[in-house]
This record gives C-alpha cells, sequence and structure tokens, in this order.
C-alpha cells in the first residue's frame, strides 16, 4: 500500500503551495509519519516512529479483529446522508492511528486529504491513544485550485485513553465551490486530554459539523477551539459539543469567527450529567463586512455541582483601538489588520510550539487581506 | 515647536474648547491644569487628531506645519506621541506584538525598553486587559520610548500609581522629555496634564496654563500656579474671566 511520495510531487507548484498553508510538508522533515490521500487513492503511508503505527482503514480491519470495537461506535452510521454515504461503501477509505501504551511523540503526525477531480470524496479515520501516550495529528485539508466542484465526506473516530493525550489540528483550504461535511466524535478516559484545533481561512461553499467529545473518565479534559473566516459565499456551520459524564472533568470550547460576507454558525453545547465538573464556551465574532455571524452557545447542567458558563460577543472593532494603534504611527488599514490578528490569536494550553506556529502561519497567510 | 491659534472644537455639535492660544518652544515643557470637565483632555486629543474632536475655528502647527486636518497616524509620524490616561483594551493584542509593530526598524529595542519598565512579563498580555493603575502607565511610557516621539503629550501620568511606581515612571518621562541634557542641545518638548502636580518632582518645567470652562484663562509659573490652586481650590480661577 505504501507508495512513493513522487506522486505529490507530480502535483502543481499551486496545489503544493495550498497544501503547504495547510501545514503540510512534502519532505515530512519536523513530521513523525505522513498520510497522504488524493481524492480516493491512498498514495502514502508511512511512520517512522516507534510505538505508532499508521494503517489504511482496510488494512487495519483486515488485520486486527478488535478494529471492529472501534469502528462506527463513536459516529452512528445513520447519523445522516453523509455518514450513510460512507458507510456504504465497499471500500472504505482513511487511515488509522495507533499510538501505543505509553509512546510519547511531541512531533505530529501529518494526514493529507486532498481533493483532485473527484466529485466526492469519502474517508473514515480511527486514531486510538492507548493507555499514557501522546499523539498529535496535523490535518490537512485541500482541494486542488483547478478543482471547481466537490465535496468531502469524513467520519473520523477518536480513542483517549487513561492518561493518553491526543491532539488533532485541521487546516482547511478547499476551493469556492466544495462542500464538506466532517462528522467526529471523540471518547476519553481516565484523566485523558483531547485538543482539538480548526482553522479556515479560505473560501469554500460549506462546511458543515458538530464534533463531539465524551468525557467518560474522571479528569478527563477536552479543549475544542476554531479560527475562521467567512468569505462572501461561504456558509461555515461549525460548532463543538462536550458532554462531562465523569467527576472532575472539565471543557473549554472556544471560537474566533470573522465574516467578510459569509455566514457563520458558531454552535457549541457543554452537558454537565455529573457533579464537580466544570465547562466554558467563548464565541466571539467580528463583522468585517455585512455577513452573519450566529453564536448559539449552550450550557446544559443536570445536577447541583456542575459549572458551566459562557461568554459571547459579535460586532466590530472599536474605533477607539483603531485611533490608539494610528497614534502610535500605524495608518488606519495597519492598524485594523494588527487588531484582527490580534482577535485571532488563540494560545492553545498544552499544544506543542510546532503546531501552535503552523497555526499561526496559517492565519498569517490567509488571502484574507490581513 | 507646536503652536495652536484661536482654536475651537466641537464635540457633538456642542463647542467645549473656546479660542486657544498657546505656544510650546523646542525643548520646553509645560503644563496643563483645570478642574475636571475644563476640557484639557479634548485639548490632547484634538491635538493628536482623534476623529470625535471638530476644529471649526483656528489652526494646529507643529514644526511650523498645519497638522490641523492631518490624520492621526501622520501627526504620530511627525514626532507627536501621547500618553493615554484611560488606554483601550485590545482583546487578543499582545503588548510585545503591538510594540514590534510600532518599532519601526528597531523591534530589538522592545526587550531593552520592556526590561527597563519592568514589564518584561507582560509582552505575551493582551494590551491593558487586567493591568493595574501603575502597570497601564509603564506600558503607555514603554510604547512612548519607542516610538520616541519630539512632542511628548502626557495626560495624568501619576493618576492611580503608587509612590514606588511613581519615581520608575517620573524618571523614563525625564528621559523622554531629554531632562538629563543641558537646555541648549536638548529638542524635545512636553504638555503635561496634571492635577497633583507629584510628576513635577522628577520634571522640571516651563511654564503652566489654568484651563477652565473650555478657555485657557492664565498662564505662569506652573509650581505656582498649582500651589495656589491647592491653597484657594480653581475657584479663583472659575470666577476669573481676564488672560
Amino acid at each position: 500500500m505504501q507508495k512513493n511520495i513522487e506522486e505529490l510531487e507530480s502535483l502543481s507548484a499551486e496545489d503544493k503551495k495550498r497544501l503547504a498553508i495547510t501545514g503540510l510538508e512534502v519532505d515530512s522533515l519536523n513530521r513523525c509519519g505522513s498520510f497522504f490521500q488524493i481524492d480516493q487513492e491512498i498514495v502514502y503511508s508511512s511512520c517512522e516512529y516507534e510505538g505508532i503505527e499508521i494503517l489504511t482503514l482496510e488494512g487495519a480491519l483486515a488485520k486486527y479483529a478488535w478494529m471492529e470495537q472501534y469502528y462506527w461506535k463513536l459516529v452512528e452510521k445513520d447519523r445522516d446522508e453523509y455518514t450513510r454515504y460512507v458507510a456504504d461503501q465497499s471500500h472504505p477509505k482513511g487511515y488509522v492511528v495507533i499510538a501505543k501504551k505509553g509512546s510519547k511523540n511531541i512531533l505530529p503526525l501529518q494526514t493529507c486529504l486532498f481533493l483532485a477531480h473527484e466529485s466526492i470524496q469519502h474517508v473514515h479515520n480511527i486514531i486510538i491513544a492507548e493507555e499514557g501516550a501522546e499523539l498529535h495529528l496535523i490535518s490537512g485539508c485541500a482541494s486542488s485550485a483547478s478543482t471547481e466542484h466537490g465535496a468531502h465526506y469524513g467520519v473520523t473516530e477518536f480513542y483517549v485513553g487513561r492518561n493518553a493525550r491526543i491532539s488533532t489540528t485541521m487546516i482547511h483550504t478547499w476551493g469556492r465551490e466544495i462542500e464538506v461535511y466532517p462528522r467526529s466524535a471523540a471518547r476519553v478516559e481516565e484523566n485523558g486530554t483531547f485538543l482539538s484545533n480548526y482553522v479556515a481561512m479560505s473560501p469554500v461553499k460549506n462546511v458543515q459539523m458538530y464534533p463531539v467529545a465524551e468525557l467518560v473518565g474522571e479528569g478527563a479534559v477536552a479543549r475544542f477551539n476554531s479560527v475562521v473566516v467567512a468569505l462572501p459565499g461561504s456558509c461555515l456551520d461549525l460548532g463543538s459539543r462536550a458532554i462531562l459524564s465523569a467527576k472532575d472533568t472539565s471543557a473549554e470550547l472556544i471560537s474566533r469567527a470573522i465574516t467578510r460576507g459569509g455566514t457563520v454558525i458558531a454552535r457549541a453545547h457543554i452537558l454537565g450529567e455529573v457533579e464537580d465538573t466544570k465547562g466554558h464556551i467563548e464565541c466571539k465574532g467580528l463583522i468585517l463586512e455585512d455577513g452573519i455571524i450566529h453564536a448559539i452557545p449552550e450550557i446544559e447542567g443536570w445536577v447541583t455541582g456542575t459549572e458551566l458558563s459562557h461568554e459571547a460577543a459579535v460586532g466590530k472593532i472599536a474605533r477607539e483601538e483603531i485611533e490608539y494603534l494610528m497614534s502610535r504611527g500605524l495608518d488606519e488599514d495597519e492598524a485594523t489588520a494588527t487588531i484582527i490578528r490580534g482577535f485571532l490569536d488563540v494560545k492553545i494550553e498544552g499544544l506543542p510550539d510546532m503546531l501552535q506556529k503552523q497555526i499561526d502561519a496559517a492565519i498569517d497567510a490567509a488571502e484574507s487581506g490581513f | 515647536m507646536l503652536r495652536i491659534e484661536d482654536l475651537h472644537v466641537e464635540i457633538g455639535g456642542k463647542e467645549v474648547l473656546h479660542d486657544i492660544n498657546l505656544h510650546i518652544g523646542e525643548g520646553e515643557t509645560h503644563v496643563l491644569m483645570g478642574p475636571n470637565g475644563s476640557g484639557k483632555t479634548t485639548l490632547i486629543r484634538t491635538i493628536m487628531g482623534f476623529g470625535d474632536y471638530h476644529v471649526t475655528r483656528g489652526a494646529i502647527l507643529y514644526r511650523g506645519r498645519d497638522i490641523t486636518n492631518l490624520p492621526i497616524h501622520e501627526r504620530a509620524r511627525y514626532g507627536i506621541g501621547l500618553m493615554f490616561q484611560r488606554p483601550p483594551t485590545i482583546a487578543g493584542l499582545k503588548l510585545g506584538k503591538m510594540l514590534v509593530a510600532t518599532s519601526g526598524n528597531r523591534p530589538e529595542e522592545v526587550a531593552e525598553y520592556a526590561a527597563a519598565m519592568n514589564m518584561a512579563e507582560f509582552l505575551d498580555r493582551d494590551i491593558n486587559a487586567g493591568f493595574s493603575g501603575g502597570e497601564i502607565k509603564r506600558s503607555e511610557v514603554l510604547q512612548l520610548m519607542i516610538q520616541q516621539p519630539d512632542f511628548v503629550m502626557l495626560d495624568e501620568p501619576e493618576s492611580g500609581v503608587d509612590l514606588e511606581n511613581i519615581s520608575l515612571i517620573g524618571s523614563a518621562i525625564a528621559k523622554l522629555l531629554e531632562k538629563d541634557r543641558h537646555i541648549v542641545s536638548r529638542h524635545k518638548s512636553g504638555l503635561i496634564i496634571t492635577h497633583t502636580g507629584y510628576i513635577l518632582d522628577y520634571i522640571e518645567t516651563d511654564g503652566g496654563h489654568m484651563l477652565c470652562d473650555g478657555e485657557i484663562r492664565c498662564h505662569g509659573n506652573a509650581r505656582e500656579m498649582l500651589q495656589l490652586i491647592k491653597a484657594k481650590g480653581y475657584r479663583e480661577c472659575i470666577e476669573c474671566k481676564k488672560i
């Protein structure tokens, strides 16, 4: 199944640039492993690091009988037309990553899903961090500059074991007419940590997702961060949900959205089912040009000992802030850009520096003009 | 350095400054006094060029150039700087990033000046978010150290500052104003708003101006004028119509 990376090298210079923005490193330096899928063809899958195994989904199902316990266990096949489409495939595509017990890797494993020609790309990914393992993923999803129409359906199931940690950083560079429907869920056991970061700065027709983290073990933590810009013609319906179902679990759902004429629906839901749980939602939106930002933070508590809070704000940049920076010598455009860049600057606790820098670089490289 | 001629200013259609005339020469530091609401902050914000302040008559000349209608950043680039009394908080924007953005080609000075102002650990914090009174003033002075303005306006530099910080801030401002240089070779000028006059323990000044009801009522020696206010309050100034 492993093929040469040459296939990637045959991509056009522009497509390579689009992949680079998503964090993909074709030479794989600073990466502990790589998985590339172009349309439905897996062109490269390798991991040199001890303790981490990367397989194609079909390969993993054939190799390990126990994989069935992780296959369609967090996401329901019947959830919607997109999950049904993925479930109906006779040859399911996607990858499985297994971080073995106690393995720790600060270098991220990169996965790239590239839409070149086909109308619908489907993947089903399963990520498992066994007890005490630490695994960082960076997923670059992009479409070719020459691909006008298309859709990406992706099911991802994350299993975070006891004292384990998974971070997943997804940077999207889709095209104007592409539709994207990720369906993800995570289960986090005792003292496990799940971090999910999402960055989308370029135009796309539709993205709709609402990943869920179930914190089932005591002390489990989930943090979701998203930083998005909606350009005219884009509709980003993004949410995240955390279910606090064990003592001492906590969740933080943070989103920063900017519209330059597109629509952002920023959903978030935290459910505190048991005592001694904490959750916080922060949805902030900036309307730079007439568009829609609809923040829907929901907090739901079932018992006395759960502490849940949210803050949401949608507005424009205060004139006072722009003038403050202008009084230091920045012109109006520079001042505005500096404030916007600050607005999008989310420092993610527990994320390796390299991935934080990758996120920062993706925001800096935004085509949106700041 | 700065000359204001027959200046009238409106905010929201209401005239708040009337017929202001002021001259501050090169190397000089002046003090602006007056009761709350007399128009002191309005005057320095008008000199900086903020949007809410409309000049309906008169002119502001800086180094002989009419800057009355220039945008804020051009005034800043010509060398005018302002230490804000209550600067805004900018969520997400780190103090260090702002300093680098405004430092021109001298980003290496940021760490050095931040250390001098005890602000090194604030470089990664959002500007002014949760800063104490003294921290806000230290941050403002630090920003001016990076900007290196030739004409420095200070809006109540000592308000909300404890004794330890006032010494640090006062000395730093004195340096910004080149008070360590002989008057002949001093080129920086300043205009300070103060109620208490504590800052004058660190900065020698050249003249004072009393602003009441949007008018400058008198000019004189700043220390002497402050002593009179301390002894008798502003009542006489308010009643006094003589310039």
